[in-house]
């Protein structure tokens, strides 16, 4: 059992983090945020350059060979910076599902686009009515000649409305909620007969609307035609990634409440001394370290195999990092007084971001109800 | 960074696991499976088990009989060691007063107890707190005053674990009843057979009676019975206190814990139906148990940075041990108190538990030491430096507040 980084976990860590200390405060981040994609296309080129976006592929297609350690070490720096390029869209979700359903010819051509920086990708699953079911598909691929016509309606499609490659999910057989034939197709953006409507998100980043209507797809951009397990093994993968980044913007958060005590004075004194907030604040800790602990855990078990041990660890994380955000934003607001509640300062905005992620791949309800249906963490 | 246990982890682990199967007599296991409490002959009768196969105080130095083991095995012993479950060797004599002896004691009583202490052929117990000496324990009021070459001492212990068993007590007094509050303190050591102590049982919200009142009048103590130096008893009462971390979270205890609820509530049923199959039952068992997972990857990681650690160094991150830790263990009896429902109700004095006993339980044989066992529980978050405590020193030592 080895808790260490390695040396080049380490240098990854490093250089991520001077990234974000450099080039992404807070002041830097409100001018990256008014462009019309939502984000700095001079930071993405940065990530190219700092080789963040070919960590987790493989080396034979350009990849740096990385595994969930790297990716855990990025998101949390991402979570401290608040950081609004789509690399979860892009690197985690999209790379996910390239790498773990895609033929040799489908990652020779994406992956070193990727990792150059050129090709954005989202992940267009989610429908109207599939809420945290990502079985719930009702889209459809209609066999048309030797490719397929698709049909349906997609919503909150993270990043959707700037991706230059959408990974659609649209139903080649079955029905609404059946585990089998869903199949994972590669659509350009702006192909003929996808219309997005783009819009924020409550945590500063963005998502679209899609409607496929009619869109062909050659064969050869067929992803998988059995899509499901796929989908819930990148979508643990996504959200051991997301537990990461939700440690980082919890980390972030409890640090400024620290140090708002011990400034803030109030009768006289720091209100640090007041016996009543310090325990709020070590409750925030303890749930922040609980959380770090099982963010870890996602970490290491979303390279597991066993599908079923897999999904386990995945919800009982999503359970702890559901609760701990709760904790630790309620709490942060609250102790920063009213001016916690201001647009203005950054702690309200790792408040919003924490939440969301909880309303991302389901909730701490939802994963507790899983995780109790499936049996025991331990078994 | 890799936490899965390493090929030589797991094997050792397995030949912990085996040792116990093998080793631990039935009926300890049993009676522990069902919270109850076991006979001073029988942690005798394990502990000699133990020790014989030298891993009696394994976390102790070689020379004084320790193991040499790695923080992380010390850990997989005392984990295997709750699951079995099998009861954890004195705490007072091995985790408490044997660290104290052999860093701060004499070359005799490091001869005269250290050997004792592993075989259990001394029962020590503690002697710390006072009626008015709670969590502010440096308030304490019992003297020990010079007389020649012994001490006299007068005074009153209270919260005496077991002392009814114990062969010896180990005690903080005042030796210098001028000096300021954390100063003046002696860390002396005490036959329990010498006149002028008495024993008194507190009788505790569950019925029991495993802690004490034990009284001081004129109790004559050689000098030589004094560890380290007089007036410096506070440092070492400091060391004790720091000293027992790996394994104050009891996840070992929790995970056996949470097994036998499922088997319990698989064999409860309510309105015609398993307990267990309750979606409303089973979520807060899941809840349970992914507060536990999330206490264990936090105590190996405490484990894991223990290793790197200056010895002697308490890491303060361990008092979320302690918090969370108590926490769960008190979570785990209210889910018993779920499983065991209406049948919670009868009172069952705990020496009607011993063998001989004819009379038929009322209700479900594993139900008469739920409640008292929920009971007693709410001890763990009071005992060690109360919750409330454990954030003082988080909010101090690690947040800087």
């Amino acid at each position: 059992m080895d808790f260490d980084f390695s040396e080049e976990q380490r240098l990854l860590k490093e250089s991520v983090d001077r990234f974000i200390g450099d080039r992404y405060d807070f002041e830097q981040r409100k001018t990256f945020a008014k462009s019309d994609s939502g984000y700095a296309h001079e930071n993405w080129k940065q990530f190219a350059e700092l080789g963040l976006l070919a960590i987790p592929f493989a080396e034979e297609h350009g990849g740096f060979g990385g595994g969930p350690t790297e990716t855990m070490i990025v998101m949390e720096a991402f979570g401290r910076g608040l950081v609004l390029e789509p690399y979860f869209s892009t690197v985690v979700l999209g790379g996910g599902l390239l790498r773990h359903a895609g033929s040799d010819a489908h990652k020779s051509e994406f992956i070193p686009k990727i990792a150059s920086g050129d090709l954005r990708l989202a992940f267009a699953h989610g429908e109207r009515q599939s809420r945290y079911d990502l079985a719930d598909v009702e889209a459809r691929a209609k066999k048309s000649g030797s490719g397929y016509l698709l049909e349906g309606e997609k919503s909150l499609v993270l990043n959707g409305d700037s991706a230059d490659t959408l990974i659609v999910s649209a139903r080649m057989s079955g029905d609404e909620r059946d585990r089998s034939g869903i199949g994972l197709f590669l659509v350009d953006g702006n192909a003929k007969g996808v219309s997005r409507r783009g819009y924020p998100t409550q945590d500063g980043l963005r998502a679209a609307e899609i409607s496929l209507s009619g869109v062909e797809v050659p064969v050869d951009r067929v992803l998988s035609e059995d899509g499901l397990p796929i989908i819930e093994r990148v979508v643990d993968e996504a959200i051991a990634a997301l537990a990461a980044e939700a440690v980082g913007a919890m980390a972030e958060m409890h640090a400024l409440t620290v140090d708002y005590l011990k400034t803030r004075k109030q009768f006289g004194v720091a209100i640090g001394a007041f016996q009543a907030l310090q325990h709020r604040a070590v409750d925030m800790f303890v749930a922040l370290e609980q959380a770090r602990s099982m963010a870890m855990f996602a970490t290491m078990m979303s390279a597991e195999d066993d599908a079923e041990a897999r999904s386990r660890a995945t919800s009982a994380a999503k359970v702890q990092i559901g609760r701990s955000a709760k904790i630790v934003g309620q709490g942060a607001i609250q102790l920063h007084g009213g001016v916690g509640m201001t647009m203005e300062l950054k702690v309200g905005h790792y408040f919003k971001r924490a939440t969301m992620i909880d309303v991302l791949f389901g909730d701490a309800d939802y994963h507790l109800a899983r995780l109790a249906e499936a049996g025991s963490l331990a078994a | 960074m890799d936490l899965r246990f390493t090929d030589q982890e797991l094997a050792f682990r397995d030949e912990v696991r085996t040792f116990f199967k093998e080793n631990l007599p039935p009926a300890i296991r049993e009676k522990l499976k069902e919270g109850r409490h076991t006979s001073k002959d029988e942690l005798v009768e394990w502990t000699r088990i133990l020790n014989k196969k030298g891993w009696a105080v394994s976390h102790w130095p070689r020379e004084y009989g320790g193991t040499g083991w790695t923080p992380v095995q010390q850990y997989i012993f005392l984990d295997e060691l709750q699951q079995a479950p099998a009861p954890s060797p004195l705490p007072f004599g091995v985790s408490m007063v044997g660290p104290v002896i052999y860093t701060f004691g004499s070359d005799a009583q490091k001869k005269q107890f250290l050997p004792r202490i592993a075989n259990l052929d001394d029962w020590w117990c503690q002697g710390f707190s006072e009626p008015g000496a709670g969590s502010d324990l440096a308030s304490l009021k019992t003297t020990a005053k010079r007389d020649g070459d012994h001490y006299v001492i007068n005074g009153q212990k209270t919260w005496t674990t077991l002392a009814q068993h114990a062969d010896w007590i180990f005690l903080l007094a005042r030796t210098d009843p001028s000096a300021k509050k954390q100063e003046g303190i002696s860390f002396i050591l005490v036959n329990m057979k010498t006149p002028g102590i008495t024993v008194r049982p507190i009788v505790t919200i569950d019925g029991g009676a495993e802690v004490n009142e034990v009284f001081f009048d004129d109790v004559r103590v050689p000098v030589e019975n004094r560890v380290g130096e007089e007036n410096k008893g506070w440092d070492y009462a400091k060391f004790l206190l720091g000293n027992e971390r790996v394994g104050i979270a009891r996840v070992g205890v929790s995970k056996e814990r949470l097994r036998r609820i499922r088997e319990l509530a698989a064999a409860t049923t309510d309105h015609g139906r398993p307990l267990i199959e309750l979606p409303r039952f089973r979520e807060k068992l899941a809840a349970v148990e992914v507060e536990l997972k999330a206490l264990e990857m936090t105590q190996l990681r405490v484990v894991a940075a223990e290793a790197k650690r200056a010895k002697g160094k308490p890491d303060p991150a361990s008092s979320i041990l302690k918090i969370k830790g108590s926490e769960i263990q008190q979570a785990t009896t209210e889910l018993l108190m779920e499983v065991v429902g209406p049948y919670a109700l009868p009172y069952r004095q705990e020496h009607e538990d011993e063998e001989g006993w004819n009379e038929p339980p009322i209700g479900p044989d594993w139900a008469s030491t739920i409640a008292p066992t929920y009971f007693n529980t709410r001890k763990v978050s009071i005992y060690g430096g109360s919750n409330e405590i454990q954030k003082n020193i988080i909010a101090k030592a690690i947040l800087g507040l």
